[in-house]
């Protein structure tokens, strides 16, 4: 195996990991549009932290960000709350202008931002490898990998210091207040993350994909799990399942990696479905017989 | 004398400018089983929310224990509605019940045994052993609202305030719930219940709270409990009332004679 097909392999699986996390805890609160929304309107922050500071900092880039995720949920909230619109109308109205505006300044210093339409709306998965960082003398390997490193860490460590709050408040935010859990913080907290984790994942498999991931295996772990871990390990695990098995389908057909990857989340998921079903049936059977 | 239970004072709520309660002003007496009554959109649960600082208040503010809310939470357990919640999360009775320990697990610190054993304990008290390890989307309505009760136990509080625990329940857990109030009542504990059923109100509360928007009565079931103030807060919704402000009169004849 070639240490290109690794680098794509270990992205794409990092890409998997830290989508179904936040996946998880969206679709738990049928908030999983939401992260349709986060993931557009993040790429304005990108832009904006680009124009301003010239740099390709990781650190900045996931800054940036994290704060048009926060902004993003504010004004959603701001729109619902004093403008009186539904709440989803609000999403829809504020995305698609953050998105919309990120478009035009990128038409607008084409020369300048190193992001094309194409790369944002389906990613460079196949090319992320060439992207390398150089630190000292020695080329410690692609960018995407390093950022996504530190998103899935971010995640890691979000669900360890959290767990037992978000697990209340996922369930009944409500009860979760009354006990004294700061639920708006955490919520904050948790738009910031989609945002850094969608930031990082689209620049590998784009922005429509990323929703992919973050909905398909979520749902997919829904329907076997029967613990809130037991569904983060399902989703976890048919993420980076749909990573690898969607690489290979791509380069058997010579087809779009991260395209690949998103229909065999979707392949999964239906297998699923179908033997659940199935072991309905079955145990119906065997109940009446 | 030691300070009440519970102490509202001016508690004013608006939804979108639209006055929900206006100047609720009472306190609750220690020990005591409270029924909140009114009619829909009365403000029952958002009285109930605003005191628990769930939802934005305009103005006043809520004492436990002559304290602010945020020094007592520990002596306090609140259950939802129980249509509040996505019955098909997944979890069993067991970790479900364990929430009610959360409020009291420090950062990063998992339960500890003697968790564990307060949380069997607070199964056991709305019997529901036998369901332990089954997924709380496989359970009935009413065993639904016993996990929300041992969930609220579990939390070994002082104060429990309940929003509509006897909707869509069967007749084992209602009466499971009234042993429960009994139960509590014996430890001196104070529970407040947002309730409909006016059949049931003499039978279940011995302090009421009669509401809609403004606070129409307070005080001891048999004393408040009258045709009149029923009127007042049901306003011309009677025939409704007929059936149960006959009932009132009559006892209140007979208890005359």
């Amino acid at each position: 195996m070639m240490a290109h097909e690794l680098w794509i392999l270990a992205i794409a699986a990092l890409t998997s990991i830290s989508c179904a996390i936040v996946g998880v805890l969206l679709v738990l609160r049928r908030m999983a549009m939401l992260g349709d929304a986060i993931s557009h309107s993040v790429l304005l922050g990108l832009v904006v932290a680009f124009l301003l500071t010239e740099s390709r900092s990781i650190t900045i880039m996931l800054a940036g960000a994290a704060l048009t995720g926060l902004a993003t949920a504010w004004l959603t909230q701001v729109l619902n709350q004093y403008g009186k619109l539904q709440e989803d109308a609000s999403m829809g109205i504020i995305f698609t202008l953050f998105f919309a505006v990120a478009v035009i300044l990128i038409s607008l210093y084409t020369g300048q931002v190193d992001l094309d339409q194409e790369c944002v709306l389906y990613g460079e998965i196949a090319f992320a490898p060439f992207d390398t960082i150089i630190m000292g003398d020695s080329d410690i390997g692609p960018r995407t990998f390093w950022v996504l490193a530190i998103v899935t860490l971010l995640n890691l460590m979000f669900l360890w210091i959290g767990y037992y709050r978000l697990k209340a408040m996922t369930f009944n935010a409500s009860f979760a207040a009354s006990i004294g859990i700061q639920v708006g913080l955490w919520n904050y907290a948790l738009m910031a993350l989609v945002a850094t984790t969608t930031a990082a994942s689209f620049e590998a498999v784009g922005v429509i994909l990323v929703v992919a991931l973050i909905v398909i295996p979520a749902n997919t772990a829904f329907l076997l799990a029967r613990s809130l871990h037991g569904m983060l390990i399902y989703a976890i695990g048919f993420g980076v399942l749909s990573s690898i098995t969607g690489y290979y389908l791509a380069r058997y057909f010579d087809a779009s990696i991260s395209a690949s990857v998103a229909v065999m989340a979707g392949v999964f998921l239906a297998l699923v479905l179908v033997a659940k079903k199935a072991k309905i049936r079955v145990d119906r059977k065997t109940v009446t017989s | 004398m030691h300070s009440p239970v519970i102490e509202v004072h001016d508690l004013n709520i608006h939804y979108h400018s639209k006055p929900v309660l206006v100047d609720v002003d009472f306190q609750i007496p220690e020990g005591k089983t409270v029924g909140i009554i009114g009619p829909n959109g009365a403000g029952k649960s958002t009285l109930m929310k605003g005191m628990l600082d769930l939802i934005p208040t305009t103005t006043g503010y809520t004492q436990f224990f002559g304290d602010t809310l945020a020094k007592k939470r520990q002596a306090i357990a609140y259950v939802p509605q129980r249509g509040e919640v996505d019955w098909d999360f997944p979890i069993n009775v067991y970790d479900a019940v364990m929430m009610g320990r959360f409020g009291h697990l420090p950062l990063f610190k998992r339960p500890t045994s003697e968790d564990h054993a307060i949380v069997q304990k607070a199964i056991k008290q709305v019997n529901l052993e036998k369901f332990v390890d089954r997924q709380i989307s496989q359970l009935s309505g009413g065993q639904q609202q016993r996990v929300f009760l041992a969930r609220a136990l579990a939390q070994q509080a002082s104060v429990y305030l309940m929003d509509e625990p006897f909707v869509g329940v069967d007749v084992a857990t209602e009466k499971a719930i009234i042993e429960l109030f009994k139960e509590l009542k014996a430890q001196g504990k104070t529970i407040i219940v947002v309730h409909h059923d006016l059949n049931t109100v003499s039978d279940y509360f011995d302090w009421l709270l009669m509401l809609n928007v403004r606070l129409v009565a307070e005080g001891p079931t048999e004393s408040v409990f009258t045709r009149d103030n029923l009127q007042k807060t049901y306003g011309g919704r009677l025939a409704l009332l007929t059936e149960v402000t006959e009932k009132v009169s009559r006892a209140n004849i007979e208890e005359d004679e």
